[in-house]
């Protein structure tokens, strides 16, 4: 039996991978000289990371990089960037009573932020609590991890380019990798200008509104920290109260970013082309824009009729007959829980249960291929649908030869498969986790509800974030038992790899040659 | 006229009786036996040779040829033999291929491989076939800009539904003009109060859907409309691009191919075709798919036999029209006589094609119309040229001579000319023109 995964290799890669990070770190540290708060925890992190990574880097002079250690080391980053984005977390919080201090719950605040869910274990969050360095860095996980650290260290680093392709492949979410350009670095540096540029026109469209009087609390702390999560469908937010903290100029503003997040970024690169066609013309993007515009109607006309219009509504309350709020409400939720951002104007969990209902269907289809958002995906759903379609066709006449269309373009019977895999494989995954939650959770004490139990395992594996009852968007997973949170992190890392990638390095046959 | 022919074929060889009675043939083959046959079958010099030879072709006088023809049955020693002939002398090259790939790539500019002329039997078969099925009132159908445009000339019957009608009337489709209509001999341009008579013939031009549309107008029981039924047995290059072009108009045709991949390719290039893997010659299969009933049948198998068997299978269970390709030219009779309604030789087509083509000796894609009162003819519209950035009416109205816009392609796409549209260049432009004027229009192009 020989080994056929050089893990030398990897580590150094892994490495190179850890010490670039630990450059991002720079953002926090000058932050924290600004405040003049937590200056030592980003010094002593940057130095304990850098060293680490340079150690790794060590082990391999002359790393050499096949399919193999490509997908080992997408998948191992990561891991290892969610642990080392939880040293501050530890290094901050020690001795302070904060949830943070506890080891599985930094890890889990970390992962959640990398992982762009945005579910938290924090209490108490604001900045009269935490340094204002130590929540941007929150903010900064996420946006690093939107459109994939893999990615980003393809766009700068010339030695990951030979097998960019394939880093790129296994990090970036959808059922196929669309390049853009003949050299994959110019197309992840694409794909990052792109990103950027939608994040800074974000947080200078905010601060004129902040300017302008529109937005009182969106002064320039809160508009960077809400740029670095709106296009990398975090939504993790520096306030307590989330988007409910705004006002509706500034839920307006943000719900159109929201929107492009979850929009295959590819499109947005034709359209800079001068390619308006390509745009309009994507089956996927059509279906998407259609889902965000069929599911907003219906909850506003639901939370019109006064599905939000009760005491236990505590945020973004909707009075019965308030069209102007029932349609923003509706705007900002589906369009944030769809695409798997997790921002809240309202506390849905307190809504009726009809109402939830419709959030929680929003929740399984999740954003576009190549876009930052998680979950299935609506382009594997529409490919789902067509091939169940074409098995009741077949069914009834077996001699017809039917491909798999979107739009105009065949879908390989290998994607197709893989498609059907993956629904099956989510859909598994999901309700394993559901009945783990509820019975774990009894174990200790923790009693959940259905629907509980099962937002807590779609929000965490579609990288989504809050979920219903005391997971709502206002609430928190702090109370769950540690192993509870353990499987969440699992669950949000693979959730945010596309689950097979990981799996595969779990199977026996990617470690054997024989 | 002196021609040369290169491949005495069955192609070579129907060419070669037709153009020998008015002209100088030579014609060269490889196969010395071949040549000892054709020597005594016409009255033409022959030549035993490589036709893709520089000193085989100089010694046969292409130097000072009119026309180089090239009808082997290899579609690359076909090209290379006219890419030959113009590095000798200046003859009229037409290509004969079988490979669609090399037809498409021609199209672009209409001068690629050194070829001037270019007949693909597959499509030109195909076309037949569709034709034939599809536009029976049809006197004339042609394709023009890659067959993105057809031209077509119908004679209208005293009992048509569209007889005493007017133009405006009848003219509900948005990408048809009503070029011409022919009565008594004599050439009228249609205005939306021309009325329609019996025995007239009316030219149309537009898209092909269009087209079939209009066919279906005046002839509503014969012409096949789309919730006709039509069945094509055999998914080679003939049937592919029978089910296409039957698609372009408006057609949802049945496809039936036994290899899987085959099966799999099609169904890939045919979204309108629904396509079925199965063995054609399945009796019960045929019965279960309701094949009795379709209003047309098309078998384009590979083998003669297998095409006699399946047409004999689908006349017996009562297929109303059953067509079939037929490889050997000496049965197309015999198929006819036993009862298939059309039988059609793909090598008979493509001769066909060809000395229609010889016939009307001009370098463009033009359509002759009722003995030269008019003609249809495709410009390409070069940079700069006169008729750029004009609009129609403004032409029109400079121009003293009957000219009618048919239909214009910009980058491969069908525009409907109204009086406002705007020509530009590299525009192809489908005009419908009488003959002492294409000279001059030519030149404004």
């Amino acid at each position: 039996m020989t080994r056929r995964v050089d893990l030398r290799a990897t580590g150094s890669f892994l490495g190179t991978v850890i010490k670039y990070v630990s450059f991002a770190m720079l953002i926090p540290l000058v932050v924290a000289v600004i405040y003049w708060e937590d200056v030592w925890v980003f010094l002593l992190t940057i130095l304990i990371t850098v060293s680490i990574g340079i150690g790794l880097e060590r082990l391999d002079d002359d790393p050499a990089m096949g399919p193999a250690e490509a997908l080992l080391l997408v998948t191992i980053s990561w891991i290892a960037v969610s642990m080392i984005g939880a040293i501050p977390y530890l290094l901050a919080t020690y001795g302070t009573g904060s949830s943070l201090a506890h080891p599985i719950n930094a890890l889990f605040e970390s992962t959640s932020g990398f992982t762009t869910t945005g579910a938290t274990v924090m209490n108490d969050i604001g900045t009269d609590r935490y340094s204002h360095a130590l929540l941007i860095w929150r903010q900064l996980t996420q946006w690093l991890g939107g459109m994939g650290i893999i990615v980003l260290m393809v766009a700068i680093l010339p030695e990951l380019g030979v097998n960019g392709a394939q880093l790129v492949r296994t990090e970036a979410p959808g059922p196929v990798f669309q390049k853009l350009t003949p050299r994959i670095a110019q197309t992840a540096r694409v794909l990052w200008l792109v990103y950027v540029a939608f994040t800074i026109l974000l947080i200078v469209l905010l601060t004129i509104l902040h300017h302008l009087g529109l937005a009182p609390n969106m002064h320039l702390f809160n508009a960077v920290a809400h740029g670095f999560t709106t296009l990398p469908t975090g939504g993790y937010s520096p306030e307590a109260d989330s988007i409910a903290a705004f006002s509706a100029p500034a839920q307006w503003t943000i719900i159109p970013f929201m929107l492009i997040a979850g929009t295959n970024f590819a499109l947005f690169w034709y359209l800079l082309s001068g390619d308006v066609r390509s745009l309009f013309e994507d089956p996927e993007f059509r279906a998407y824009i259609g889902l965000i515009g069929l599911l907003t109607a219906t909850l506003a006309i639901v939370l019109y009729h006064g599905a939000a219009d009760s005491d236990a509504v505590e945020w973004g309350r909707v009075a019965e007959g308030a069209l102007n709020d029932s349609l923003r409400e509706a705007a900002f939720q589906i369009g944030s829980i769809m695409n798997s951002t997790g921002y809240a104007t309202s506390d849905f969990a307190a809504w009726d249960t009809h109402a939830q209902m419709i959030v929680l269907f929003a929740m399984f289809i999740g954003g576009s291929a190549g876009s930052t958002g998680g979950g299935i995906k609506v382009i594997r759903w529409l490919i789902v649908l067509k091939a169940a379609r074409r098995e009741l066709t077949q069914a009834a006449r077996p001699e017809i030869v039917q491909p798999v269309r979107l739009g105009n373009a065949v879908i390989d019977e290998a994607v197709v498969r893989g498609i059907l895999g993956f629904t099956l494989l989510y859909v598994v995954i999901f309700g394993f986790a559901t009945i783990f939650f509820a019975l774990d959770g009894m174990q200790v004490g923790y009693d959940l509800t259905v629907i509980e139990a099962m937002s807590a395992s779609i929000a965490t594996l579609g990288n989504i974030g809050p979920g219903f009852g005391r997971l709502g968007p206002f609430g928190s997973y702090l109370e769950f038992p540690v192993e509870t949170k353990v499987v969440m992190i699992f669950l949000m890392w693979i959730g945010r790899l596309e689950i097979v990638p990981v799996l595969a390095v779990f199977t026996g046959a990617f470690w054997r040659s024989s | 006229m002196k021609a040369i022919i290169v491949g005495a074929g069955e192609v070579g060889t129907l060419i070669g009786r037709s153009l020998s009675q008015r002209n100088d043939v030579i014609v060269v083959d490889v196969d010395d036996h071949r040549i000892e046959e054709i020597k005594y079958e016409l009255d033409v010099l022959t030549r035993v040779g490589d036709g893709t030879s520089g000193e085989v072709l100089e010694e046969v006088g292409v130097g000072d040829a009119d026309l180089l023809i090239a009808s082997t049955d290899d579609d690359k020693t076909n090209l290379v033999a006219c890419g030959a002939a113009k590095t000798i002398g200046d003859p009229f090259t037409i290509a004969r291929v079988r490979h669609a790939t090399f037809k498409r790539t021609w199209d672009r500019t209409q001068r690629a491989f050194d070829v001037d002329f270019m007949v693909c039997s597959d499509l030109q078969t195909a076309e037949t076939i569709v034709n034939v099925i599809g536009l029976p009132a049809a006197i004339d159908v042609d394709p023009f800009a890659g067959g993105l445009v057809h031209m077509a000339e119908f004679n209208v019957s005293a009992e048509s539904p569209i007889t005493g009608e007017v133009v405006a009337d009848v003219d509900h489709f948005d990408s048809l003009t009503f070029a011409a209509v022919f009565r008594d001999e004599e050439m009228i341009l249609p205005r939306g109060d021309t009325r329609i008579k019996g025995g007239d013939h009316v030219v149309v031009i537009g898209s092909p859907q269009s087209v079939q549309g209009f066919a279906q107008d005046i002839e509503p029981d014969k012409t096949p409309g789309s919730a006709d039924d039509i069945v094509i047995v055999g998914g080679g290059e003939i049937g592919y691009h029978t089910a296409r072009i039957l698609e372009d108009r408006g057609f949802s045709p049945r496809l039936l191919e036994t290899d899987e991949r085959r099966a799999r390719q099609l169904a890939e290039d045919l979204p309108g075709t629904l396509v079925m893997q199965h063995e054609p010659t399945d009796a019960e299969f045929l019965e279960r798919e309701h094949v009795h009933e379709a209003d047309i049948l098309i078998s384009t198998l590979d083998a003669d036999e297998k095409n006699m068997l399946v047409s004999l299978l689908a006349k017996r269970i009562g297929t109303d029209r059953v067509i079939s390709i037929v490889d050997h030219g000496s049965y197309v009779q015999l198929f006819e006589e036993i009862g298939i309604d059309v039988a059609i030789n793909p090598r008979i087509v493509t001769a066909e094609e060809i000395t229609r083509f010889t016939h009307t000796d001009v370098a463009v894609n033009v359509a002759v119309l009722e003995n030269d009162q008019a003609e249809v003819l495709e410009l390409e519209v070069s940079e700069g040229a006169r008729l750029v950035g004009r609009t129609i009416r403004d032409i029109d109205r400079s121009i003293d001579a009957d000219v009618v816009f048919g239909a214009i392609t910009r980058d491969g796409t069908f525009i409907a000319p109204r009086g406002e549209t705007v020509i530009e260049a590299h525009d192809h432009i489908i005009v419908l023109v009488e003959p002492s004027f294409v000279d001059q229009l030519m030149a404004m192009a």
